[in-house]
């Protein structure tokens, strides 16, 4: 779904990501974490074509749709309308599938964006980018600011999601743990580089990992 | 009374193209953050255009619609060289719109000359309240509900409208989604295009036009917007409205040398109590 091989990506002199290669498997969940600073974010918005690499190249199969961190929501629009322009792009608008899928949404739908909490901010994002059907989901930062209730929430919709449709997920997360959790597959991403890789349960158990992402004694 | 009625009609009837001037700094300011300085020369262009299609054999109707039009792309015009280089701030855009007003006054009065010209409206008289009108203030206080009507359906009901809002509101997420930021505002421009040279259409055979009518235009345009902080169309309609009709009263009762002050007081009294407004709202904070 995604393929990324030695992806360099500068702002003027700074380096924000040196040569960072990772892939995300059709029916993947592949987890990314790191620090802030790290070039998390500089890749989101490589993938989604918003910022050109120096050097590298990535690939993109499918359809690919992005949970912005911060969610981003159009603030002054009802939860239908942000729906409806997740799938500017698509020729159907049809919201049904969504309130389907997130149910929790119906009772918000012709509620202001921007006058919703964070969790249920964080619910219409995540229904935003699943309107154009997509094949492969990039969420940057799902867990920032969120009670613990409403992330385990948020991870259990994308579970299912990822077992019923077979959708890819890049979950950029600092919260390594839930990352870690949920995902196959992770990458540890520092200054720009991919400082470590490989099935989640075994990073988890690398000493470096844990007492830098896990709180854990090395 | 019959002379009140007259006053207050064909205030009216000037509002509404202040109000569809207004409108238009709405639409482009809304999309876009810019404050679009040559907003005036769209309706003055649209206006002195009309005289020449007339001149030309155009009917009525072919002429005016044929000026709106060419207003729009003007519009467009004006948003690409504004606004087209990416990175651009609205702070700069506002300074290349100050600049291509300028610039369309050399170009009027290349074509046009600098004399005052006019074109026939809509002919004939009607008696309201006793008060003899214009036919024409009819014609323009109808086609301004209809496109006003329009605007605001536009943006409420479709979802070009919504992606329109959407691009204000997070530019970032528009991106994201693969709205076209450029494309919205350069669409608004040209709506805004549009609108002014419609209010300048409208306004022409009522009060004749020259290269410089576009500064009257503008300051009661802005005026007019400013009371819906330039982003709600609907209380940019009442602004020009109440602008047009207060000016008229002060022209017939007064006199019609205070008209251009009343909308300068107008527009400073807004802000003075905006201003205190967020003063209350900050010491709060």
């Amino acid at each position: 779904m995604i393929r990324v091989d030695r992806l360099t990506v500068r702002y003027g002199a700074a380096t924000a990501l040196d040569g960072v290669s990772l892939s995300v498997a059709a029916g993947e969940m592949v987890a990314l974490i790191g620090p802030n600073g790290a070039g998390k974010s500089t890749l989101v918005n490589t993938l989604c074509g918003l910022r050109k690499p120096a050097a590298g190249t990535f690939a993109v199969d499918g359809k690919l749709a992005l949970v912005p961190e911060g969610r981003h929501l159009f603030a002054p629009l009802t939860v239908d309308d942000n729906l409806r322009l997740g799938a500017w792009r698509s020729g159907s608008r049809d919201t049904a599938h969504i309130y389907a899928l997130l149910p929790e949404l119906t009772k918000l739908r012709k509620r202001q964006a921007g006058k919703l909490s964070g969790g249920e901010q964080q619910m219409v994002a995540l229904g935003r980018a699943l309107m154009s059907r997509p094949d492969v989901l990039v969420i940057d930062e799902m867990s920032l600011g969120l009670a613990p209730r409403v992330v385990a929430g948020l991870a259990g919709h994308l579970r299912e999601r990822n077992a019923a449709d077979g959708l890819a997920v890049l979950l950029i997360e600092q919260n390594a743990r839930l990352a870690l959790d949920l995902c196959d597959n992770a990458y540890v991403l520092e200054a720009g580089r991919i400082v470590a890789e490989g099935p989640s349960a075994e990073l988890a158990g690398s000493a470096e990992v844990a007492a830098a992402y896990l709180g854990l004694e090395a | 009374m019959g002379e009140l009625a007259q006053y207050l009609i064909t205030g009216v009837g000037i509002g509404c193209a202040y109000a569809l001037t207004g409108s238009g700094l709405v639409v482009i300011y809304r999309v876009t953050r810019v404050v679009n300085f040559a907003q005036g020369s769209f309706a003055v262009f649209a206006a002195l255009t009309v005289t020449t299609l007339l001149a030309g054999g155009l009917p009525h109707g072919l002429a005016e619609a044929l000026a709106v039009l060419i207003a729009g792309l003007i519009g467009l015009v004006v948003g690409l060289v504004a606004t087209g280089k990416p990175g651009t701030t609205p702070q700069a855009a506002l300074i290349v719109t100050l600049g291509l007003g300028v610039l369309a006054y050399a170009i009027e009065i290349l074509l046009w000359g600098d004399q005052p010209r006019s074109f026939a409206g809509l002919p004939g008289s009607v008696t309201v309240l006793g008060g003899r009108i214009q036919t024409h203030y009819l014609l323009i206080i109808g086609v301004t509900a209809v496109v006003l009507a329009a605007t605001a359906l536009l943006f409420a009901r479709t979802d070009l409208g919504k992606a329109l809002t959407a691009t204000a509101a997070d530019p970032y997420a528009a991106r994201v989604l693969g709205i076209s930021v450029l494309r919205m505002g350069l669409l608004a421009f040209a709506a805004g295009g549009a609108l002014g040279g419609l209010a300048g259409v409208l306004v022409t055979p009522v009060q004749q036009v020259s290269f410089d009518s576009d500064v009257a235009l503008v300051v009661n345009g802005f005026s007019a917007a400013i009371l819906g902080n330039l982003t709600r169309p609907g209380l940019t309609l009442v602004g020009g409205l109440l602008l047009g009709v207060v000016q008229a009263l002060v022209g017939g009762y007064l006199s019609t040398s205070y008209q251009t002050e009343v909308a300068l007081i107008f527009m400073l009294a807004v802000l003075i109590v905006r201003a205190g407004r967020r003063d209350v709202v900050e010491a709060a904070a």
